[in-house]
């Protein structure tokens, strides 16, 4: 009896260690790996979606040397970078692209793009009206959504105080 | 110099995406960054202050999806002054039209083109 409790005890002792380890282990792990993923996420994010904005913004220098106005060149470049993103997309080279880049690649408008794209193409084999054009809208359609409802609010405000 | 420009803005307002992926304690998706993007690019852009981001680095500021904010919200307030009320409804989807069906069609378009890798 005294022997068994003697062994429950250090059964217990055995755990609470255990556990204390894994809390310290988990603390270090803390206080170490997110700093150092999230500098990497940054500096990646920070390139790529650099180079895109970079890259629409040589295409738009072209729009405007062939003589287009600013807007007008603004709103190609839009085009332009739209139709690559979902071109990319279909490619099956931005989603890997995005493992990498984070948000780097999901700001742009190509990210937009690719939001379209992605899953229309998952979900292609349930057919093209509740497969193909239904599932565009997962992630676009909450974007144009709040765009359109925050842009009716900005207009009623400036309205009804102007 | 404009590329540079629009290097360094589009990345820097992309970063600040990352980190609240990365830093903030919520679960926040692609999805919430797009329409969060694209609420606050509005909201800054109706006082003004995303402007002088566009005459500073053009594509670095247009590109980013809270340029397209902005292109919503200048839209809607010039339509204002025009239209009046029919403006405070149309201004916004009016401007940034062209945009919304090339990203409809050309999704669409490369959608039943291409198949699902892997």
């Amino acid at each position: 009896m005294g022997a068994n409790e003697g062994s429950l005890l250090d059964k217990q002792f055995q755990q609470v260690k255990k556990q204390a380890q894994q809390q310290q282990y988990q603390q270090m792990a803390q206080s170490v790996k997110p700093k150092q993923t999230w500098v990497k996420n940054a500096v990646a994010a920070f390139l790529v979606g650099g180079s895109i904005t970079a890259f629409a913004q040589i295409i738009q220098n072209i729009f405007q040397s062939a003589g287009l106005a600013q807007k007008e060149a603004g709103t190609a470049t839009l085009m332009i970078m739209v139709f690559l993103g979902a071109f990319f997309t279909g490619l099956g080279i931005y989603d890997n692209l995005g493992k990498f880049a984070g948000a780097g690649s999901i700001v742009p408008i190509t990210g937009f793009a690719n939001s379209i794209v992605s899953p229309a193409l998952e979900f292609k084999r349930e057919g093209f009206v509740y497969g193909v054009a239904a599932k565009m809208f997962t992630i676009a359609g909450p974007v144009l959504v709040y765009g359109f409802v925050t842009s009716v609010i900005i207009g009623l405000i400036a309205y009804f105080f102007q | 110099m404009s590329i540079l420009l629009a290097f360094i803005i589009g990345g820097l307002i992309c970063v600040i995406g990352q980190l609240i992926m990365d830093l903030t304690p919520y679960n926040i998706t692609p999805g919430h960054v797009l329409v969060g993007y694209v609420t606050m690019g509005a909201l800054i852009s109706s006082v003004g202050l995303y402007q002088p981001l566009v005459d500073l680095a053009g594509a670095g500021a247009t590109i980013p999806l809270s340029g397209f904010g902005h292109t919503l919200a200048q839209g809607v307030l010039q339509a204002v002054k025009s239209k009046g009320l029919l403006g405070v409804f149309g201004g916004g989807i009016e401007a940034t039209a062209v945009g919304i069906a090339a990203a409809v069609v050309f999704g669409y378009v490369m959608a039943v083109i291409f198949n699902p890798q892997g």
